[in-house]
C-alpha cells in the first residue's frame, strides 16, 4: 500500500495581524492559529489518492504542543496517523533547519510505518511565505521535486510514475516523473472536504504521536533550531509610506472630475512615455 | 550591525568573491527579472569591488549569454546542453552546485519566480547555506564585512525584515520581479563567455516535461505600463468589467486588492500585494481601494498614482498624486469617454 506523508504547519493567521498605529509594532493578541491552508490542499490530494488507490496517510507537523489541534483536524478528515515533532531545541528554526528536522521525521515515519512514496507540502506557509521547506525536504530525502502543483493528472501505482500540472507565470507545465516524489500544493489543486462525523469522533479520541529530540537516534543537534539556522533576522520595521502632496478633487461633479483628472494626466509625461501622443497624431492628423 | 569581530572565530571567506546572477529562460527567452537582477547585482558587485557573474543554462542559449553581458555581466558561464532544454530541478541544480563550488561566489541571486524558488530552495539545502526568499531590497555592507542585507516583506507584507547570513557562504536570495531596475541594454559592453559542462546525463534524470500549455489570457502585472486596480469599494465583482474597459482604453491591465481576490471576485494573477505582485507601472489607478499597508507596499513606486474613493480619509489618498473623492461608478465611465476622446479611440465624427 502507498504510504503518503503530509507536512502541515499551524500558523498564526497573518492576515489578522495588525500594526499598532502609534507604536508601529505587531499586535499579536487575538490572532487565531490556523492550519496553513495550502497544506490542507496537500492533505486533500492525499485523501483522494487514498480513496482511489488505497493509501496510508501520515501527517507530520513540527511546532509547539498546541499544534496538536491542527493534527486532530487532519485526523478528522481521514489521515491515519499524526505526529507532533516538538522540542524547545527545534525552536527558532529557519527553512534549512526546518527541512532537516522534517526530513528526519519522514525517515523515522518510513522506518516505523513503511517506505514513503509521496510527500505533500503546501506551496508555502502563510507566516513564512518562503516556499523553501518543500524543496529542502525533497533534496534531503532524494525525492523527485514537484513544486507549485495545481493538479495531479495521473498516478500509476504499478509503474510508480506520477504526472502533474505545475503552475508557472505564463502557463502550465505537464511533468511526469518517478516515485518517491514530493509535491507542493496550490489552492487550485482541489476543494478540501469537510470532516465526517466518524472522523470527528476519531479525532476527538485521537492522541498524536509525539517525537522530541531524544526520540531521534541520529539527529545532529548543531543542525536544528536557532543554532542550525544560517539566516538571522537583523531587524524589522513597518515600511514607511511616502506621503505625496497630491491634488485631490472633492465635491466635484463626476464628469467634471473625470475631465479634470484626465487633463492632469495629459499634462504629465505620461502620454509621451506611453506613446499616446504619436498615436493621436496618426489617428487624427 | 558592524560589531567588532574576533578574527580567531570568524570564518575566513576570502576565497568567496563575486556576485552571481542565475539567469532564467524558457525556450530561449530570458525572463525580465534576470536582467533586473544583473542591474542590482552589478551595484552590489561595485560596492564589493568584484565581478558581476551570470550563469545561463539551457539548450541553444548562447545568445542569452551575450545578452547578459549587454545587461551588465562581466563573466557569463554558459551551460548549453540538450539535457537543459527544459527546466528540471535535478540537472539545473547540479549545474548550479558545481559552478558555485568551483567559482565560489559570495552572493548568488535568483528571480523569485516559480522556477527560481524551486531551484534556489534545492541548491541552498545541498550546499548548505542560508537563503532569503522574495527579497525586495538588496544591499551589502562595504568591505571588510561584505554582508548581504536582504530585506523582504514579512507578516503579510505589513512589515519588512532584513535577513543576514553570517556563517555560511555563498549568501543566497531570491528577488521579486519588477522591483529592481535593469541597466540599459548596451550591446557594445565587453565581457567573457565561459563554457561550463553539464554534469548530468539524460538517463539520470527521472522527470520529463511532456507539454507546456501557454495561457494567453494571463495578466502580467509586472510588465504592465498601466494598471487599473479595484478593491472592495467596487461593491461587487461586476465592477471589474468597467475597470477592464478603462484599462483597455489606457492600454493597461486590471489589478486587484488582496481582499477581493480572497473574496473570489477575480483571480490571484491580478493581485497586487501579499504573495502577489510588486508593480511599478507608469500609471496606477486605484479604484475603491482603501490603501492598506500591504497593498501600498506593492504599488507605491508607480510613477503616477491616481486614487478614486468615496471615503476622503482613505489612506490611499496620502500616496496618490491625483485623487477624486466620489462615486467610482460615475467617475470611471466619464474617464473612459474622456480617455477615448483624447486617444482618438472614439468613432470620428464626419465634419
Amino acid at each position: 500500500m502507498l504510504h503518503i506523508v503530509v507536512c502541515v504547519k499551524q500558523v498564526p493567521d497573518s492576515r489578522e495581524i495588525r500594526i499598532h498605529p502609534k507604536t508601529n509594532t505587531l499586535i499579536r493578541q487575538g490572532v487565531p492559529a490556523i492550519a496553513n491552508f495550502y497544506d490542507m490542499h496537500g492533505l486533500e490530494e492525499a485523501l483522494r489518492i487514498k480513496d482511489q488507490h488505497g493509501a496510508r496517510i501520515t501527517v507530520i507537523t513540527m511546532g509547539p504542543p498546541p499544534a496538536e489541534k491542527t493534527l486532530k483536524e487532519c485526523i478528522s478528515l481521514g489521515a491515519d496517523e499524526a505526529i507532533l515533532v516538538t522540542d524547545r531545541k527545534f525552536a527558532g528554526a529557519d527553512t534549512l533547519a526546518t527541512s532537516y528536522v522534517l526530513a528526519k521525521a519522514i525517515q523515522k515515519a518510513a522506518e516505523e510505518f513503511g517506505p514513503v512514496d509521496l510527500v505533500f507540502c503546501g506551496k508555502q506557509t502563510l507566516d513564512g511565505d518562503t516556499g523553501q521547506v518543500g524543496p529542502g525536504i525533497a533534496c534531503r530525502l532524494d525525492l523527485e521535486q514537484l513544486t507549485y502543483v495545481e493538479k495531479v493528472v495521473r498516478l500509476d501505482v504499478e509503474k510508480r510514475r506520477i504526472t502533474v500540472h505545475r503552475h508557472l507565470e505564463d502557463g502550465v507545465e505537464v511533468v511526469e516523473t518517478r516515485l518517491p516524489a514530493l509535491i507542493t500544493a496550490l489552492q487550485e489543486m482541489n476543494k478540501v472536504r469537510r470532516a465526517s462525523l466518524p472522523g470527528m469522533i476519531r479525532a476527538a479520541r485521537y492522541k498524536p504521536i509525539v517525537w522530541t529530540v531524544k526520540d531521534f537516534s541520529d539527529i545532529d543537534v548543531s543542525k536544528i533550531g536557532l543554532k542550525g539556522s544560517p539566516t538571522i533576522v537583523a531587524k524589522s520595521w513597518v515600511p514607511e509610506q511616502k506621503p505625496v502632496d497630491g491634488e485631490i478633487l472633492e465635491d466635484t461633479p463626476p464628469e467634471e472630475a473625470a475631465r479634470q483628472l484626465v487633463d492632469k494626466l495629459w499634462e504629465t509625461e505620461l502620454p509621451e512615455k506611453l506613446g499616446w501622443d504619436a498615436e493621436r497624431e496618426e489617428v487624427a492628423p | 550591525m558592524t560589531e567588532a569581530r574576533n578574527p580567531n572565530t570568524e570564518p575566513d571567506w576570502s576565497e568567496y568573491r563575486g556576485v552571481l546572477v542565475v539567469v532564467e529562460q524558457r525556450e530561449g527567452k530570458a525572463r525580465p527579472v534576470s536582467w533586473q537582477l544583473l542591474g542590482i547585482g552589478r551595484q552590489l558587485a561595485q560596492k564589493l569591488e568584484v565581478d558581476t557573474l551570470a550563469l545561463v543554462m539551457g539548450q541553444d542559449v548562447e545568445h542569452l549569454a551575450r545578452e547578459a553581458i549587454s545587461y551588465g555581466a562581466d563573466k557569463v558561464y554558459l551551460a548549453d546542453d540538450p539535457v537543459l532544454k527544459d527546466y528540471r530541478t535535478f540537472p539545473y541544480s547540479r549545474v548550479c552546485l558545481e559552478l558555485i563550488r568551483e567559482i565560489k561566489p559570495e552572493i548568488v541571486l535568483f528571480g523569485a519566480t516559480y522556477t527560481g524558488r524551486d531551484l534556489a530552495g534545492a541548491i541552498a539545502t545541498h550546499l548548505p547555506t542560508g537563503l532569503t526568499a522574495d527579497s525586495t531590497m538588496l544591499d551589502v555592507e562595504p568591505p571588510p564585512s561584505r554582508l548581504l542585507l536582504a530585506s523582504r516583506p514579512a507578516f503579510s507584507e505589513k512589515m519588512v525584515a532584513t535577513i543576514l547570513c553570517k556563517k555560511y557562504r555563498p549568501q543566497m536570495a531570491t528577488a521579486r520581479p519588477g522591483v529592481f531596475d535593469a541597466l540599459p541594454r548596451d550591446p557594445s559592453r565587453q565581457g567573457e563567455i565561459i563554457p561550463f559542462r553539464c554534469p548530468v546525463k539524460e538517463e539520470d534524470v527521472a522527470a520529463r516535461v511532456l507539454d507546456f500549455i501557454q495561457d494567453e489570457q494571463k495578466v502580467h502585472l509586472e510588465d504592465a505600463s498601466v494598471i487599473v486596480a479595484g478593491g472592495r469599494g467596487l461593491g461587487s465583482p461586476d465592477g471589474f468589467k468597467m475597470l477592464k474597459e478603462l484599462a483597455d482604453a489606457l492600454g493597461g491591465v486590471v489589478g486587484a486588492s488582496r481582499a477581493v481576490v480572497e473574496a473570489g471576485w477575480i483571480s490571484h494573477d491580478h493581485q497586487v500585494g501579499q504573495t502577489g505582485h510588486t508593480v511599478r507601472p507608469k500609471l496606477y489607478i486605484a479604484v475603491g481601494i482603501s490603501g492598506a499597508v500591504q497593498h501600498v507596499v506593492g504599488m507605491q513606486n508607480s510613477d503616477v498614482i491616481v486614487a478614486i474613493n468615496k471615503d476622503p480619509s482613505a489612506p490611499i489618498f496620502k500616496i496618490a498624486h491625483y485623487g477624486v473623492v466620489g462615486d467610482w461608478s460615475q467617475i470611471v465611465p466619464a474617464m473612459i469617454e474622456e480617455v477615448k476622446k483624447r486617444r482618438g479611440l472614439l468613432p470620428v465624427e464626419k465634419a
